[in-house]
């Protein structure tokens, strides 16, 4: 289970409205790479995984990209609470607030609604281990386009804060797989000799 | 450490509670540090006490902490509201 605690993991305070960046940002929320696709990935794989180690680090890792989604939605909204029309229309926020007004809904920037099919649980500690390795890189990219697009220090500093998890995860991903790696061919050792007796 | 202002120490736990995320991660997969284990423990136990006093002066941080009347855990503002958050530029650091 969880609880929650009444405060961001790191703060977002965005005094300008940026309609256009809020279109770009949505898709850490909703899209193939974003936070949602990460935490329902990594706490669905921990049903199957091996190895305490791996085990808390998908549990811990999936909990954290909760904490992000929140980071993101955050931002979405601070982005467009204050915006005009003018600046929506302006934005190119126009066909996001005709769906959605201000509400924050999960979708990438191109406008396609969240699916599971953005990631796997494919039962084999080792395939969901390296999914979540290529899965952080891709997700650490797509920061980089976002800060590439990005001229507000209220929204570079959160979105650098978040392509650095990225980084951390991805080393920690790395390390879970050494300890499933290890541990199943230790277990194929002892099976083929158990055969050979 | 002298944080008055609600700004000043929820910026702190947040600190403390970041340094204490990652550290968790890290010990996941190095279990047998000992140093790094010490460290957990040391930020883990400051930032209750910080916990503590944000929730006598503040209200809740969490559920599971007791409640003046009325009901304060549905008090504005909400995390992902802009005036709830603290400006990242202050004096107060982190201290352990």
């Amino acid at each position: 289970m969880w609880i929650y605690d009444k405060k961001l993991e790191y703060p977002i305070k965005i005094s300008r409205p940026d309609p256009k960046m809020a279109s770009v940002i949505i898709t850490q929320y909703g899209g193939p790479d974003g936070e949602m696709a990460a935490s329902l990935r990594y706490l669905s794989q921990r049903f199957s995984m091996i190895t305490p180690q791996a085990k808390a680090t998908l549990l811990d890792i999936g909990t954290e990209e909760l904490a992000h989604l929140e980071m993101v939605g955050a931002m979405v909204q601070q982005l467009t609470k204050n915006a005009t029309i003018e600046e929506i229309e302006k934005g190119g926020f126009a066909p996001y607030y005709v769906d959605h007004g201000k509400g924050v809904y999960a979708a990438s920037a191109s406008g396609v609604p969240f699916t599971a099919a953005y990631f796997q649980s494919k039962g084999d500690p080792r395939t969901d281990l390296f999914e979540n390795l290529a899965a952080e890189q891709k997700a650490r990219s797509t920061y980089e386009y976002l800060l590439n697009l990005a001229d507000d220090p209220d929204v570079i500093q959160p979105l650098k804060f978040l392509r650095e998890r990225e980084i951390v995860h991805f080393q920690r991903f790395g390390e879970a797989l050494r300890y499933v790696q290890e541990y199943l061919e230790n277990k194929k050792r002892f099976s083929y000799n158990k055969t050979r007796s | 450490m002298i944080c008055v202002n609600r700004d000043e120490l929820l910026k702190v736990i947040t600190a403390l509670d970041f340094f204490a995320i990652d550290l968790q991660l890290y010990l996941n997969t190095h279990p047998t540090d000992r140093e790094a284990i010490q460290k957990y423990n040391t930020v883990v136990k400051r930032t209750n006490e910080l916990r503590e006093q944000f929730h006598k002066s503040f209200g809740m941080l969490t559920p599971n902490t007791t409640s003046d009347y009325p009901w304060q855990w549905i008090e504005d503002p909400w995390p992902w509201e802009r005036n709830f958050n603290f400006e990242l530029a202050g004096e107060c650091n982190v201290d352990l």
